[in-house]
């Protein structure tokens, strides 16, 4: 599902690299952590899978793909088979719950009967039955979330990728989207979450990425977020 | 792709953005309407080349009695019979000359009278005080200079006139306009452009929520970017419709009616309307491709994909 082989990069006028040498490999099906302190590399990490950036050195595997190989204009394509949450939610104020996960399948051009019923079957999943014609506004940080997360569901992703996806949110209601995220993981959709965390990495035993100043320093399988905690 | 969901994005943009919309469509319809108005003057000069130029001709003056006493040319006295035959016939023999004209002093008092009939010195004049001359008509009347080497300086010849030469000063003038024109023109449309730039720049930043997500969920590139080109496109065809309407209330009011040049100038033949509806096409395409063109390399450095 991903594979990075070897996996440097730099961004120009920065002395040490955001991530140095890092090779490791995620399976279909898996959920995995990717924790670390700020600046030891995960967004570049998510940003490298989502190949908003491209490695300086080594291979970056995703869906099977070598990333340095994809062209430009087949980018879009690949991203289609991705799923995005982010911390801040990123919903279109101006837009409805059921518009703003419309805009997903809107824009890579699916047919408007498809949209129709696709919309309330995954607002429905996750937990917003009902909540169609509210604005994202009207909705709490965590039911925001949760839109967000239809949004990025609803196209059925191979892969998910969640940075900080509960960030904002309070320790009950990250409750309520790790639930949801390990729901989604359960109908076979890889996920890849970054996170600080550490409360939610400890309960659900999953595997665990620690990066530091770039390197992986950690990949355990069934991990907690740390050992100095 | 849904062409509604398109459509309401551009009206959004178009509205958000409306003082600069504004801009953009005035600055192109008036660099479109000079661009078509220097066009059409050009036409207007070659029209009028065309109809003057086949009416014009070399005029070989010949000396008269009274040329002698005055024009070191004529010193010799005044043309005599057999220097007219000799000249009248080199001229046949010249490849560039259409038709030979002889006109007599006779016809040249005719001539003189009935154009300056209301002149004093119409009623003094008398014939044998008119020139004779050669009228000459070339195939080319720009060959003019050839027949002017070919007599000027031959016993009996006093002048050689070249009649384009009093058409000469107009056409200067309309494409010294023209020249003016097309500079106005030039820098409207760097006017133009830098707006649309601009335009194209605020709009891809008050949307980059959208186009962000857009870029997330897999939009292609180009379906992330037609709403800014279709935007820039639109406004530049509506600049495209002012310049044409333009043009033609330019038409109406500077030929037929108004200031009415044809009822003033009406030895000139002024282009027709089908010269003008001739540039719409063009002037409507220009204004719909240069914009989206323009927002096209804008969005290159503006909008992320």
């Amino acid at each position: 599902m991903i594979r990075f082989d070897n996996v440097s990069k730099s961004y120009p006028k920065q002395n040490r690299p955001a991530l140095r040498e890092v090779s490791l490999e995620i399976e279909k099906g898996e959920f995995v952590f990717l924790v670390g302190s700020s600046g030891s590399g995960k967004s570049t990490f998510l940003r490298l899978i989502l190949r908003e950036e491209r490695a300086s050195h080594g291979q970056v595997h995703v869906l099977g793909k070598d990333l340095a190989r994809l062209s430009n204009w087949k980018v879009p394509h690949m991203r289609r088979q991705l799923g995005t949450v982010f911390q801040d939610f990123r919903l279109l104020p101006n837009k409805t719950v059921a518009e703003n996960v419309a805009f997903a399948q809107e824009v890579i051009g699916k047919p408007r009967g498809e949209i129709r019923k696709a919309v309330p079957q995954v607002l429905d999943l996750v937990g917003l039955g009902g909540k169609e014609d509210r604005m994202p506004g009207e909705l709490s940080g965590g039911e925001q979330q949760r839109v967000a997360i239809a949004r990025a569901f609803v196209n059925r992703p191979m892969l998910l990728i969640a940075d900080e996806p509960t960030g904002n949110l309070d320790p009950q209601t990250s409750v309520g989207i790790m639930k949801l995220l390990d729901r989604i993981n359960r109908t076979g959709t890889t996920v890849v979450m970054a996170t600080h965390d550490q409360n939610i990495v400890d309960q659900m035993r999953k595997r665990v990425i620690e990066l530091e100043k770039g390197r992986l320093v950690r990949d355990q399988a069934r991990g907690v977020y740390g050992y100095q905690h | 792709m849904r062409a509604q969901f398109v459509l309401s994005e551009i009206g959004v943009g178009l509205r958000r953005n409306l003082t600069m919309t504004f801009a953009v469509i005035v600055s192109v319809a008036l660099s479109l309407a000079l661009f078509g108005g220097a066009l059409l003057m050009r036409e207007q000069v070659s029209t009028m080349k065309d109809y003057w130029y086949d009416k014009v001709n070399v005029s070989i003056f010949l000396c008269n009695k009274n040329d002698a006493a005055t024009s070191t040319k004529c010193a010799k006295g005044a043309v005599t019979a057999q220097q007219k035959e000799q000249i009248e016939a080199d001229l046949q023999k010249m490849d560039i000359v259409e038709t030979v004209h002889h006109e007599s002093t006779d016809e040249a008092y005719k001539h003189y009278k009935e154009q300056y009939s209301d002149t004093a010195i119409a009623s003094v004049i008398t014939p044998d005080q008119m020139q004779e001359s050669f009228r000459v008509k070339l195939h080319d009347p720009e060959k003019y200079k050839v027949v002017a080497t070919a007599f000027a300086g031959r016993d009996g010849v006093e002048s050689i006139q070249d009649q384009r030469n009093i058409l000469q000063n107009l056409f200067d003038l309309m494409n010294g306009m023209n020249i003016a024109a097309l500079g106005v023109m030039g820098l409207m449309l760097v006017i133009a452009l830098m707006l649309i730039v601009n335009t194209v720049r605020v709009s891809a930043f008050s949307r980059r929520r959208e186009t962000g997500i857009m870029r997330l969920v897999g939009a292609s590139s180009f379906y992330i970017q037609m709403p800014f080109i279709m935007e820039a496109a639109f406004a530049g065809l509506l600049g495209g419709a002012v310049a044409c309407i333009m043009l033609l209330v330019g038409r109406y009011f500077l030929i037929d009616h108004g200031i009415a040049l044809a009822d003033k100038m009406q030895l000139v033949n002024f282009i027709g309307w089908d010269a003008v509806l001739a540039k719409l096409p063009l002037v409507i395409a220009i204004g719909l491709l240069m914009p989206a063109l323009a927002a096209f390399v804008a969005l290159r450095k503006y909008l992320k994909v």
